[in-house]
């Protein structure tokens, strides 16, 4: 039980390989995720991202490497692994023909609280996920937002120290997903570790201390969200015109810039400094073009994607 | 708490769960207890008249038969119930739940103990509707407290052996739909045994077969606990070991299977 041989690391991972046949799904991953912090691995469908959270979650085993969970083996310790850890996989882990009260109460039963203590945890985390109304419904009856909070407040039964959440918000609206983020955070905030996989480069931009882009197999870059933004060039200032050939006046202004016809926009390369705007506004003024807008745009996590794997994140690898 | 206390409080408390989804999903149960009815009514009044006058007895007839098949419509019951345990167990092992409790630290077997415990149960419900219906249509058994204890302690022990079996049967497929074929085969054992009609009326090979499967013996230990007031040592003897043998097989085939990695 000693916590001395992986200073404050609640995850660490070296040389991991997995294959499903001749199919390569890890190919040499290494991670550490620090305790109390969020980790995002990012990557597009067939990544093996689901695979990785198996792994670590002791669902399925390695072909090769170590993997440390709470600073147990996984292979050789599972159930310290598991006594330390609360999954929700990317599909429904809730009994359907159970109520959502019931399906709690299972977890507080299994993880062994007792009569009082289990009726309080189970009365919090209604509350708490806003399900209290429909604690005695079973939850087949249940909207897919309702099941998800509830398969979530059933991962959280006994506080555990780190949290797998494979893509926990895919197939969410814009409002459940930003609840699913203020949750996050209070957990991380509450000394939980949080590991999240997601393909939404904007949900590992504002939940993540550190991220790890998966592709193919491999990690192609890890660092914090700003650190991944500096790998790739600076942003651009996005020009919008009214006719092309206020378009066309522009672009001859600024050879480097990208031209986009169809939609009579102009990406001028550019840092994003109020300098460096109103350099470029007055050569537009002195050369009498009108621009009907302008965007300021520093690169994000999709740029890097792009510019490390040459494929942009909504494409499916196939290996 | 000692392991032994939490794989007992885990095992019961997969057991409500099993015993939840019993009651409010039904339908399967009606089905289990329904189709030994049947056949019960069927082999009674259809086939009874002829078939008890060919068992050679004093008496004969469609009563004679009543007591003749009744221990065979319990087997039938027992291996209609493991293959609705092995519907329950495959539908149970595609449900995300399972996954999840595969990443808690729960003692290993209690999920496949609470199907096992929940089943027994209602296996052994499904047998008390079928002696229920047999003494309303003629079946008139001559045995006291002791014989019928020693009867419900192998039906028991029976359904036990058939129930751990099946829960192995119904984690073999990754469909559904084949895991309730796989347990086609024991339904056809009380027939192809003393069930139905005395071994000897078959052919050599056939007769040969019917006396040495696990039902026969357990079939001929039940009519003689019930019945006859008398039990033959070898046949009793027999019933219990293929019950410990199967229960055995079931349980470590069972845990291998339930351990396997789900990613092969």
């Amino acid at each position: 039980m000693t916590t001395t041989n992986f200073p404050g690391a609640m995850v660490e991972v070296s040389g991991l390989r997995k294959a499903y046949r001749r199919q390569v799904v890890l190919d040499g991953v290494d991670l550490r995720v620090p305790e109390a912090t969020v980790f995002a691995l990012l990557g597009p469908n067939g990544a093996g991202k689901t695979t990785t959270v198996q792994i670590l979650s002791t669902l399925i085993r390695a072909d090769a490497g170590t993997v440390r969970v709470a600073g147990h083996d996984v292979t050789a310790e599972p159930d310290r692994v598991r006594a330390a850890i609360g999954v929700t996989g990317q599909f429904s882990a809730v009994d359907a023909l159970l109520t959502g009260a019931e399906n709690l109460r299972l977890m507080t039963d299994l993880r062994h609280l007792g009569r009082v203590e289990g009726r309080r945890v189970v009365d919090d985390l209604l509350a708490r996920f806003d399900l209290t109304e429909a604690a005695g419904k079973p939850v087949a009856a249940y909207s897919g937002g309702m099941k998800r909070r509830l398969d979530l407040a059933m991962t959280l039964v006994g506080r555990p120290r780190l949290i797998f959440l494979d893509e926990p918000t895919a197939g969410l609206d814009p409002r459940s997903r930003r609840a699913m983020w203020q949750i996050v955070r209070e957990l991380v905030a509450e000394g939980a570790t949080v590991f999240l996989t997601t393909q939404y480069l904007e949900e590992a931009d504002h939940l993540a201390d550190r991220v790890a882009l998966l592709d193919g197999g491999r990690l192609v870059a890890e660092g914090s969200p700003a650190e991944l933004k500096r790998l790739v060039p600076g942003g651009h200032v996005r020009l919008h015109f009214t006719d092309a050939a206020h378009l066309a006046a522009a672009a001859g202004l600024f050879p480097a810039a990208a031209r986009h016809d169809d939609d009579l926009t102009l990406r001028v390369p550019g840092d994003g400094s109020v300098s460096g705007v109103r350099a470029l506004l007055d050569r537009l003024d002195a050369a009498g073009v009108a621009v009907d807008s302008l965007s300021l745009h520093t690169p994000d996590l999709d740029d890097v994607f792009l510019a490390l794997t040459g494929h942009p994140t909504e494409e499916k690898v196939t290996a | 708490m000692s392991t032994l206390a939490h794989t007992v409080g885990d095992s019961a408390t997969m057991l409500r769960r099993n015993l939840k989804h019993a009651v409010r999903y039904p339908s399967l149960t009606v089905m289990v207890i329904a189709l030994p009815v049947i056949f019960l009514l069927l082999f009674v009044y259809v086939f009874g008249g002829t078939l008890g006058n060919g068992l050679g007895g004093v008496a004969g007839g469609r009563s004679a038969y009543a007591d003749y098949v009744t221990p065979g419509i319990l087997l039938l019951a027992m291996a209609g119930a493991a293959q609705g345990t092995a519907i329950a167990v495959a539908m149970d092992m595609t449900e995300g739940i399972v996954a999840r409790f595969r990443t808690m630290s729960i003692a290993r077997a209690a999920v496949l103990t609470g199907h096992v415990v929940g089943a027994v149960a209602q296996t052994l419900l499904g047998l008390a509707v079928v002696v229920g219906v047999a003494l309303l249509v003629g079946f008139r058994p001559d045995a006291g407290p002791a014989q019928w204890l020693a009867a419900v302690g192998l039906l028991t022990l029976t359904a036990f052996a058939i129930t751990w079996l099946s829960v192995a049967l119904g984690m073999v497929p990754k469909s559904v739909e084949s895991a309730s074929n796989l347990p086609m085969p024991l339904l056809l054992l009380p027939f192809l045994g003393s069930g139905f009609v005395p071994t000897d009326s078959m052919p050599a090979w056939l007769g040969w077969f019917a006396e040495h499967q696990p039902f026969t013996p357990i079939m001929e230990t039940l009519r003689g606990l019930l019945l006859a007031g008398q039990v033959d040592g070898g046949d009793a003897v027999a019933a219990v070991a293929w019950c410990a043998g199967i229960s055995l097989l079931g349980y470590l085939w069972a845990r291998r299977l339930y351990d396997r990695d789900p990613s092969r």
